[in-house]
């Protein structure tokens, strides 16, 4: 499988990624069928795994798919055969027989083998972590996210984006603030709620450095739809060194920007470490221009996205509770953004 | 022997016990109904039939009860919404054609996704069930109406009232917006009155569904015609006893649900909130103990419809008749065990995940059983594929896709990435449209010409059914890969890019051409036929007894009430048509001028007696107009017009009870013909009314225990219920309030039998006195409520304390009602020594309050101290 680094799905006019992300597996038996099916889909698709957790769900997938659909010709075959083409009274003791085997005595063996081996995979995908772990917590609408290293080091605050080492199993709790949230990515595993008032607990074992997309499965208001996030996983290394930089201060230059910005009042609701700014009711902006995406994975994090998503939230984000700053002349905006930018 | 008259002294049949009141021949001998009915006395009977059972003319039509006239406008409401959710549901595949779009807004998204689903489920599945059940099921028993026809139609106005309330709200772009699951907090903490006109508008649509259940249990246990035992029952009838039980033990979860859900949005009590120590997974729990038992609600009634077609398709009894019934009744029971698999995904242990994984699977064997038993009939017949059996194959071959996704998605840890996504949109449509839309369609074409004499047209009918299953599959199919693709549910837009463009703009062509097909079978449905010609009586050749009609020329139903031997009468039992035509049979006269229906045994269907049923009223209708205010009034904090109103419709329920229900006969016993004579009245067990009572309070406990239900779920999954410095519920009083309620009981019980025993009076002045003692008890449990000072808003334990208190308060002044109507019927010479129906059936009321109150008392008194 190939190992996908995308960011330009991620514009919201963007191409489809069909480039290489329809690769069709031929499977020799049932053509036709799962020529479609076999499709792997785009950066949220739980049908091209990039974990673990996210590949061992595939297969019980195909698996279940394929005694599906033969089940299904069987059953809907035989339902054919008797009104259609073979349209013959047999005895009813040869038809009681079918009741009790196609009813009672199929379903055993195929229900009893298929939980059997299916709920196996319960332990593997709740395993306890490597050591790191990452606290994500649900907002109306967009993720408050902190690192937890494995050395015991104090918390890294970030927001919108998770960020995960490739080859080991990081630890994930879930909290919700208002309303209950739903946190999933597909290509990495299944999903999880988030609750208000209690803590979730999950794992995930990425394989496959790349950016994947994640999205709020639960319905959680006015913009449900437009809660999603990136998981950006990384070669462990090289998330060790990006974990350090994200732990570090700000260090934003000062300038006209740095005016707006206090002069608007931002750092009453935001945070950018290493300055006075210190708020936590909105996403931390400490590196916010090293992101993937902005306003929770539904803009690109380019200038322009930022000016107008500064400009007039409630317009890209129906509800969102981020006052829309549409006094600030287009210039004073992109000096803003520009300048939000550098704090990468 | 063939006039029990011209015997010196009728006997007491076989079977019976003498203070039974029937005396005469029966069962009804071969020579008793060779007998022929002189050609002027069938003139003579019919006529009087006629009269009695015409609809009122004009406008006053609209105060017809009839099953006939309420089925028919039921079913056909409930089909009008149903095209109404279909819009908003179109609307939505508008939407989401194309990525970005922005057709309508979110929010409007968000209010016609909530009304869809919950206008499917609420104002189509389950009432298109009672609909069509009300309108057939007599006919299947050889019964002229349902037992209580004023409460049918009091609940299809409730329907009507609650149904146009709910849907209008999008009118005035005020509909509830949090989903149909209404997952709190967020549909706690949200503004506007949406939620509370889902919480109250459908919570009314629910007291009429349980109304119904109720009616149509007690029709199936008590209305059946002589001989038909339970295993001869039609399986339609069996079918029917399920899903009124499964609607009887699901529904109350969610009113309970719904209780607490309005007291914390109208008063604040901390239920679902966290801080509080409330737990928004208390309402996930009720509403899926619900909502899982639901999809059976709605799925078992079509294989009932499928039960009646197949056999007659196939020109053959049905095999496996007992499997099939012990399927049913399996499927029931095994649906109250798997409502975790809609919350794997909200962090339950492990091991819970996997037995609910396992419960889940094990309702395929019931299921599977069920269509194998259609194959297998299929297969020992020679098969005519008929328009109905069409509908029926394409709905199973549609339901068996959906069932098989069903399987994959109760494997815990596959459910992880597709619940909550487009997959398990695919999967429950295939399922609803499947199991529900496809054979009801097919049920309809196949019942229209006992309904109305035509045929719906066969050519219109394929196009129709191809158009229908085609565009449904290009609807339904691509979404489980959209949702394999990570597209996830109840998004109002999408962005492009992600694989689901092409995807979701092939969903929305198809749902289309679903569009058109359902609209060409609305068209044939109520197309005029004025010219086409009658159909013969028995068009498809079925055996069962509703072929015997002679709809719609004669409003009584069947002629004469038939002696039943076989599951398949008219293909078994010889003339027997004939025979009920000419009057041969049972009550084959309406001599007193009344509508009367024959009540049998439960068991084994032995007359017992003959029931006057209710004629056109309009009393219901004022019951169910001001039962609609006491619910929609509060919906907008009118919390005074809401007491008037409530106030307003008790006294026309109680004016509806006192004025037509258990009115002393002017004869005790009648000959109903064949020389068998009946009671005309009844009490106890034998009575309708009490089964009626006693299963309306089989509810009743369900919402109560879920209550209870809620006190043990705060305190196992909490750390602080009670919390450490509370308040508790003051014990003397509560135990004051426990021993006054016991002596309001206690005092019914012996009203009753001081009657019987010959003095009213006396009784009458008990049963006021266990009133006064029933108001005691309110007062004394306020008292136990109040004088520790509770405060409910504060913390969920004491809003739980007074929860059950208050719920308890309701029922006990709806005892003490009860009570003084019971006096007052003692008084005024509607209650007697020798007919006492209300009596038992307020004793039996008092029965479940007894329980009621002293688990109240336990619960809030005792209890918390011991945690």
């Amino acid at each position: 499988m190939c190992v996908r680094r995308r960011r330009e799905w991620n514009t919201k006019s963007g191409a489809a990624p069909h480039d290489g992300g329809m690769k069709i597996r031929t499977v020799a038996l049932a053509g036709a069928l799962l020529a479609l099916a076999a499709c792997e889909g785009g950066p949220q698709s739980a049908l091209a795994p990039a974990g673990t957790d996210a590949a061992q769900i595939a297969r019980i997938f195909w698996v279940m798919l394929i005694a599906a659909a033969i089940l299904w010709i069987a059953l809907n075959g035989l339902f054919a055969f008797v009104t259609r083409i073979h349209p013959r009274p047999i005895s009813r003791r040869i038809a009681e027989t079918l009741i009790i085997g196609g009813g009672i005595v199929l379903p055993l063996i195929l229900l009893g083998t298929l939980l059997t081996w299916g709920l196996r995979a319960m332990p593997d995908q709740r395993a306890p972590g490597d050591g790191l772990t990452v606290r994500v917590g649900g907002e109306q609408w967009w993720w408050r996210v902190e690192y937890l290293p494995a050395d015991g080091g104090p918390p890294v605050r970030s927001a919108n984006e998770v960020r995960l080492p490739a080859g080991l199993r990081t630890d994930i709790e879930l909290s919700a603030a208002l309303v209950i949230h739903s946190f999933w990515i597909p290509a990495l595993g299944g999903k999880m709620d988030m609750i208000p008032g209690r803590v979730n607990r999950m794992s995930l074992a990425p394989t496959e450095p790349g950016t994947y997309r994640g999205q709020c499965a639960e319905f959680c208001g006015l913009s449900h739809a437009l809660m999603a996030l990136n998981a950006v996983v990384l070669p462990a290394d090289e998330f060790d060194a990006w974990l350090s930089a994200e732990a570090a201060e700000a260090d934003p230059p000062d300038g006209p920007g740095a005016d707006l910005f206090a002069r608007e009042g931002c750092g009453g609701c935001h945070a950018i470490r290493g300055t006075e700014w210190q708020a936590q009711v909105g996403p931390d902006l400490t590196h916010v221009g090293g992101r993937t995406s902005l306003a929770a994975g539904i803009l690109p994090m380019t200038e322009e996205a930022l000016a107008g998503w500064i400009r007039n939230p409630d317009a890209i984000k129906p509800g969102a509770e981020m006052p829309g700053y549409d006094h600030l002349s287009p210039e004073e905006l992109t000096t803003l953004a520009r300048w939000l930018m550098e704090l990468t | 022997m063939t006039d029990a008259a011209a015997g010196p002294r009728p006997a007491v049949p076989r079977g019976y016990d003498a203070d039974e009141g029937v005396t005469g021949p029966y069962p009804p001998t071969e020579e008793m109904l060779a007998e022929p009915i002189p050609e002027e006395v069938r003139q003579a009977q019919e006529d009087r039939l006629r009269e009695v059972w015409k609809e009122p003319p004009g406008w006053r039509y609209l105060s017809a009860v009839n099953n006939s006239e309420i089925g028919k406008w039921y079913s056909l409401t409930a089909f009008g919404f149903m095209l109404l959710a279909g819009i908003l549901a179109l609307v939505m595949r508008a939407q989401l054609a194309v990525p970005d779009n922005d057709l309508i807004s979110a929010n409007r998204y968000n209010q016609f996704f909530t009304m869809h689903g919950s206008a499917m489920m609420f104002l189509f599945a389950v009432p298109m069930f009672e609909a069509i059940s009300i309108l057939i099921l007599p006919a299947f028993l050889g019964a002229r109406d349902m037992p209580f026809p004023r409460l049918s139609a009091y609940g299809f106005w409730c329907f009507v009232i609650g149904g146009v309330f709910v849907m209008g709200s999008l009118l005035f772009d005020a509909a509830p917006d949090a989903g149909w699951f209404m997952y709190p907090p967020l549909s706690t903490k949200q503004g506007g009155i949406g939620a509370d006109i889902w919480l109250l508008g459908l919570s009314f649509i629910e007291v009429a569904s349980i109304a119904a259940a109720v009616e149509l249990i007690v029709g199936v246990l008590k209305c059946r015609p002589p001989g038909m035992r339970v295993n001869l029952m039609p399986l339609y009838a069996w079918y029917v006893l399920v899903v009124g039980g499964m609607i009887l033990f699901a529904f109350p979860p969610l009113i309970a649900g719904d209780f607490l859900f309005e007291l914390e949005r109208g008063f604040d009590w901390p239920f679902f909130d966290p801080e509080r120590g409330g737990d928004p997974l208390l309402w996930q729990h009720l509403f899926w103990i619900f909502g899982h038992p639901e999809v059976y609600i709605i799925f078992l009634p079509s294989i009932a419809i499928a039960a009646m077609v197949v056999p007659t398709a196939a020109g053959r009894p049905i095999v496996g008749y007992s499997w099939i019934v012990l399927s049913a009744v399996g499927t029931g029971f095994i649906s109250f065990g798997l409502w975790v698999h809609h919350m794997f995904t909200t962090g339950l242990p492990t091991i819970s995940l996997g037995f609910f994984s396992a419960a889940s699977e094990a309702v395929v064997i019931p299921t599977g059983i069920q269509l194998f038993a259609f194959v297998a009939t299929l297969m020992v017949g020679r098969v005519t594929l008929s328009l109905p059996l069409l509908w029926i194959a394409g709905g199973l071959a549609i339901f068996t896709a959906g069932g098989l996704t069903g399987v994959m998605v109760a494997i815990a840890p596959f459910d992880w990435q597709v619940h909550d996504t487009y997959f398990v949109v695919a999967h429950l449509h295939y399922t609803l449209f499947g199991g529900m839309v496809l054979p009801v369609i097919g049920g309809v074409t196949y019942f229209y010409p006992f309904f109305t004499k035509k045929q719906m047209s066969r050519r219109l009918g394929l196009w129709s059914f191809w158009l229908t299953v085609v565009g449904f599959n290009i609807t339904f199919l691509p979404m489980h890969l959209t949702g394999l693709w990570g597209m996830p549910r109840r998004v109002f837009t999408y962005p492009g890019g992600l694989g689901w463009d092409w995807l979701n703009l092939l969903s929305t062509a198809g749902s289309v051409i679903v569009a058109a097909g359902i609209l060409i079978f609305a068209w044939d449905l109520i197309r005029p036929k004025g010219r086409e010609p009658l159909t013969e009586r028995n068009p498809w050749g079925g055996g069962t007894l509703e072929w015997s009609h002679d709809v719609p020329e004669e409003k009584w139903g069947v002629r004469s009430v038939p002696y039943i031997t076989s599951r398949y009468p008219l293909w078994d039992q010889d003339k027997i048509v004939e025979r009920m035509d000419a009057g041969r049979y049972y009550l084959p006269d309406a001599e007193e001028g009344h509508r009367e229906t024959l009540v049998t045994s439960v068991i084994d269907a032995r007359p017992l007696q003959v029931l006057r049923v209710t004629g056109p009223a309009w009393i219901t209708m004022a019951a169910a107009a001001f039962t609609g205010g006491a619910f929609i009034f509060p919906t907008f904090h009118m919390y005074p017009p809401a007491i008037v109103s409530g106030a307003l419709a008790i006294l026309c329920v109680i004016y509806w009870l006192w004025t037509s229900t258990a009115q002393i006969p002017e004869k005790s016993t009648k000959d109903i013909g064949l020389g068998l004579s009946v009671p005309t009245y009844v009490s106890g067990p034998r009575a309708v009314g009490w089964w009626g009572m006693w299963i309306t309070m089989l509810g009743d406990s369900t919402a109560f225990a879920s209550l209870v239900f809620g006190v043990f779920f705060y305190w196992t999954a909490g750390t602080d219920f009670p919390p450490a410095d509370a308040a508790h519920v003051d014990w003397r009083w509560s135990l004051m309030a426990g021993a006054l309620g016991l002596a309001a009981w206690a005092a019914i019980l012996l009203a009753r039998t001081t009657n019987r025993g010959g003095r009213p009076l006396p009784a009458a002045a008990i049963a006021g006195a266990g009133a006064v003692a029933g108001a005691l008890a309110i007062w004394a449990f306020i008292t136990a409520l109040r004088l520790p000072g509770l405060n409910p808003t504060s913390h969920v334990y004491p809003a739980m304390m007074w929860a059950l208190g208050v719920w308890t308060i309701a029922h006990l002044g709806a005892g003490i009602i009860m009570l003084l109507y019971c006096a007052a019927a003692l008084i005024f010479g509607k209650a007697t020594p020798t007919h006492d129906a209300p009596m038992w059936n307020v004793s039996l009321y008092w029965h479940f309050m007894a329980l009621t109150v002293t688990v109240t008392v336990l619960v809030t008194a005792f209890l918390p101290r011991g945690l």
